[in-house]
């Protein structure tokens, strides 16, 4: 047995397919590409038979079909007798609404306590502690459910808003805290409007265009000019000029009490409140944490050579300590943003209409086709994902050390 | 000293230092530096403290005028006349409902809550490693005593299951001496399957042997079913979690596809989709007739989900490792089973304990959304049971004060445990 295998010219064994390297990964991916087929095949085998005992299809015609329910919150156009389908996009473009305000404010909440909790003073530091510890240990839920619970408690009802003694007054006689929600002006175009928001984005590539002059004037010359108060009057002083050369065009449309309940204005309603805070809240606190370990991870030897370079603290701040944090900050920064998109899910528990609402509430609930509704589900979170991991990979490679 | 009469006065003691500048001293220098530093500094501090002051004296009276021994709401009301003050009296109601669910008989209380006081034996010597080394032998047993502890039936049924796993385990460690690593695992399935199909005779013959009132799995609520799903399904997820960072390391391409579309497929989507699948699609993909209950295709699920997390933790620990040992292992002759097991897998899960433990945390958070496909965990019976029943209608803070509490408690001790042991398994010296 063992001259025979000491041969040079062995042949071919089918031992060798286990015990010979060459060919051994081959034969296991063989293996589990098989037993993957199998256990897949069983999978949709028992599908389509419990499909069929239940009489049941796979169809997607119901996305065509009359939807017949009403949506609280119509960020597009839409009534009951659209489709299921136009339901989902309302519901998909109303995940995005609450993701992107949750996003912004728990960057800022969280950028603000991560600081916070650096800070010398001593009081404040031991807050940001206790905040970042409440909320990163709580379950996301019970802050929604709270938020949503007090708010719809203490809030008082729109009829207190009514009559000469009034138990309740708007802020400015612009913003009206209700329990059906807040009511806020709204901003009412004219046919120039757009010519103001032009002009405000044409300021804005001026402030960078302004920036990067006197980027280029210090380092050819060595002059520094002010750079933030101009650069400040550059963003406002022709978007107002503008605004009153064209005789105001955008005018703001305050919410007002009619009858039982407050019209006109934008009504954010409770549960995308409850939603939105609860999301920045509780991110905000991992948001901080992520902060915080990101500026402590810049040794202080960063901050004393610069020091010693000369620069003043706020140029320290801004050149040499945040470009270096940045990279350690931002890729768990994105990620949380992708937990804010993936935890929107939850609008469910307060009533919010996304797509979780949308698509796999009422219209899995009406049409009982579960498993197509699901799937696009989680397409749909899964293209989200996808996405934002993809820009992701693009920064860490743009921000890289570049080793030599 | 004679000769030197001319000197009018030495010193002969030091003199004593005079106390330092009361600014910079004591109390005073350390809300100066602390507190006061600054003008911004002032005005953050003065702000907080108001905050604070505010926070308390509104939250104290409540608490501390609560009711405790009233039948309702209304009753609360009456009693505290106006004046503010918390009801606490649903908790003492309700408490029960609460940990245990509005199901499970209360005579049997005892069960469940001698399985959560063990829980904490059979974790103890897994968590610290100065514990004495056969308090394992407990843990390995504790899996099979909480499952007969709290679901009840007899003791044969975890019995059995415990003796298949020990054929199972010793065919595995005998035929992987004669012939390899396959061979010995698809022996060892062999004789799990083996004993457990002659075992369920012997369990159907004695239903009655050392039995527990059976409770159905249905009727598992409140906090006890949110630790029920965290603890089983991080412990069944990280040997999942293992296999599928190993396979998402590995060099063969359809190996590693499959783990790498199943990894980021389950961490794109949220878990709420998943727990919709457990609740209404995952059914359609087992045997016709078969009728797994909501709580065990939610188990399944939940798995799937913290599995994948978890092997991206331990894929952190793989790639943290050096090459060399690698190499080493290679070199050493061992195939990829003992190499693994012998030289990888043990330096790896140790620098990824931090990371499974913070995946916990966030698991067991997690499990509270099982409320949203109507099942009654903690936050489940506060929304549901206790907030819809008549006399405690409208109560919340109260409710979701000791929700809150609860979570908070492990949650914090869990995370405060991961630090420490951050700490322990630091090597370097800061």
């Amino acid at each position: 047995m063992s001259s025979t295998t000491q041969t040079r010219a062995s042949k071919f064994s089918l031992s060798m397919l286990i015990n010979d390297t060459r060919y051994r990964s081959t034969t296991f991916q063989v293996i589990a590409l098989i037993g993957l087929i199998f256990a897949m095949g069983y999978l949709v085998s028992n599908l389509l038979s419990n499909l069929a005992d239940a009489g049941l299809n796979i169809s997607w015609r119901f996305f065509g079909e009359t939807a017949g329910y009403d949506i609280n919150q119509m960020p597009i156009e839409y009534n009951n007798q659209m489709s299921h389908g136009r339901a989902s996009l309302v519901g998909a473009v109303n995940t995005l609404i609450v993701a992107f305000l949750a996003c912004v404010s728990a960057t800022i909440l969280g950028v603000v306590a991560g600081v916070l909790r650096l800070s010398n003073n001593w009081v404040v530091s031991k807050l940001m502690a206790i905040y970042v510890e409440a909320f990163r240990n709580v379950p996301v839920l019970i802050w929604i459910l709270i938020i949503f619970l007090v708010m719809s408690n203490v809030l008082p009802q729109p009829r207190e808003f009514r009559g000469d003694a009034a138990a309740s007054s708007m802020w400015f006689d612009m913003v009206a805290f209700t329990n059906r929600g807040v009511y806020i002006p709204r901003l009412v175009l004219d046919d120039l409007g757009w010519v103001v928001f032009a002009a405000f984005g044409l300021s804005i590539i001026g402030v960078f265009a302004f920036r990067r002059y006197a980027r280029n004037l210090l380092f050819n010359t060595g002059r520094l000019i002010p750079t933030f108060l101009p650069s400040i009057g550059i963003l406002i002083i022709p978007t107002v000029l503008v605004y009153f050369a064209l005789g105001s065009p955008i005018g703001l449309e305050n919410p007002a009490l009619k009858g039982f309940n407050f019209k006109g204005g934008l009504h954010l309603r409770l549960s995308l409140i409850a939603l939105w805070f609860a999301l920045a809240i509780y991110t905000g606190a991992f948001i901080a944490e992520n902060v915080r370990a990101g500026i402590q991870a810049i040794s202080y030897g960063q901050t004393e050579a610069a020091a010693a370079l000369g620069m003043r603290p706020g140029r320290i701040m801004s050149l040499i300590i945040l470009p270096q944090a940045l990279r350690v900050i931002v890729p768990p920064l994105i990620s949380q943003y992708l937990n804010i998109t993936k935890n929107s899910s939850l609008a469910i528990a307060v009533g919010y209409m996304d797509i979780t609402g949308t698509l796999g509430g009422i219209t899995l609930n009406q049409t009982g086709r579960a498993i197509e509704c699901i799937l696009v589900l989680m397409l749909f979170y899964l293209v989200i994902s996808l996405s934002i991991s993809a820009i992701m990979n693009v920064y860490n490679n743009a921000m890289k050390l570049k080793e030599r | 000293m004679s000769d030197t009469p001319n000197i009018g006065f030495v010193r002969h003691e030091p003199i004593p230092p005079s106390a330092p500048p009361i600014q910079q001293a004591g109390m005073v220098k350390w809300m100066r530096e602390n507190l006061f530093s600054n003008w911004i500094n002032s005005i953050l501090t003065i702000l907080s403290i108001y905050f604070v002051a505010k926070i308390i004296l509104a939250s104290t009276p409540w608490m501390w005028n609560g009711v405790w021994t009233t039948s309702s709401l209304r009753e609360c009301r009456e009693v505290l006349q106006g004046t503010s003050g918390a009801c606490w009296s649903v908790l003492a109601e309700r408490w029960n409902q609460m940990l245990f669910g509005f199901k499970y008989p209360v005579e049997a209380y005892w069960r469940p809550t001698l399985a959560f006081v063990l829980l904490l034996v059979c974790i103890a010597p897994i968590l610290f490693q100065k514990l004495p080394r056969n308090m394992l032998i407990f843990s390995a047993i504790y899996p099979f005593l909480a499952f007969w502890l709290i679901w009840g039936g007899t003791v044969l049924t975890p019995v059995v299951v415990a003796v298949s796993l020990i054929a199972g385990y010793l065919a595995f460690v005998k035929i992987e001496r004669l012939t390899g690593f396959a061979t010995g695992l698809l022996s060892g399935v062999v004789a799990v399957a083996l004993v457990l199909y002659l075992g369920s005779f012997v369990t159907a013959a004695l239903p009655e042997f050392i039995a527990l009132e059976p409770v159905a799995s249905r009727d598992m609520g409140g906090f006890m079913l949110n630790l029920i799903l965290g603890t089983v399904c991080v412990s069944l997820s990280i040997p999942l979690g293992i296999i599928l960072a190993l396979g998402r390391q590995s060099n063969m391409p359809i190996i590693k596809g499959i783990c790498v579309v199943f990894i980021e497929f389950i961490r794109g989507v949220p878990l709420i989709t998943l727990l919709f699948v457990a609740n209404v699609v995952l059914s359609y993909f087992f045997p016709p007739g078969t009728n797994l209950d909501l709580i065990l295709r939610v188990i399944i699920m939940i798995t799937l989900f913290s599995a994948a997390y978890i092997a991206e933790v331990i894929r952190g620990g793989l790639a943290a490792l050096p090459r060399g040992q690698y190499e080493a292992a290679d070199s050493l002759g061992l195939d990829y089973p003992q190499a693994m097991r012998l030289i990888i897998l043990p330096q790896a899960l140790k620098i990824s304990i931090p990371g499974i433990v913070n995946v916990a945390v966030g698991l067991f958070k997690d499990t509270t959304l099982v409320s949203v496909i109507s099942m009654f965990d903690l936050v489940g019976m506060i929304r549901g049971p206790i907030s819809s029943s008549t006399a405690w209608t409208g109560i919340y803070w109260e409710l979701y004060l000791f929700a809150i509490l609860l979570f908070f408690v492990v949650c914090y001790g869990i995370s405060q445990y991961s630090q420490w042991l951050e700490r322990q398994l630091r090597t370097d010296h800061h």
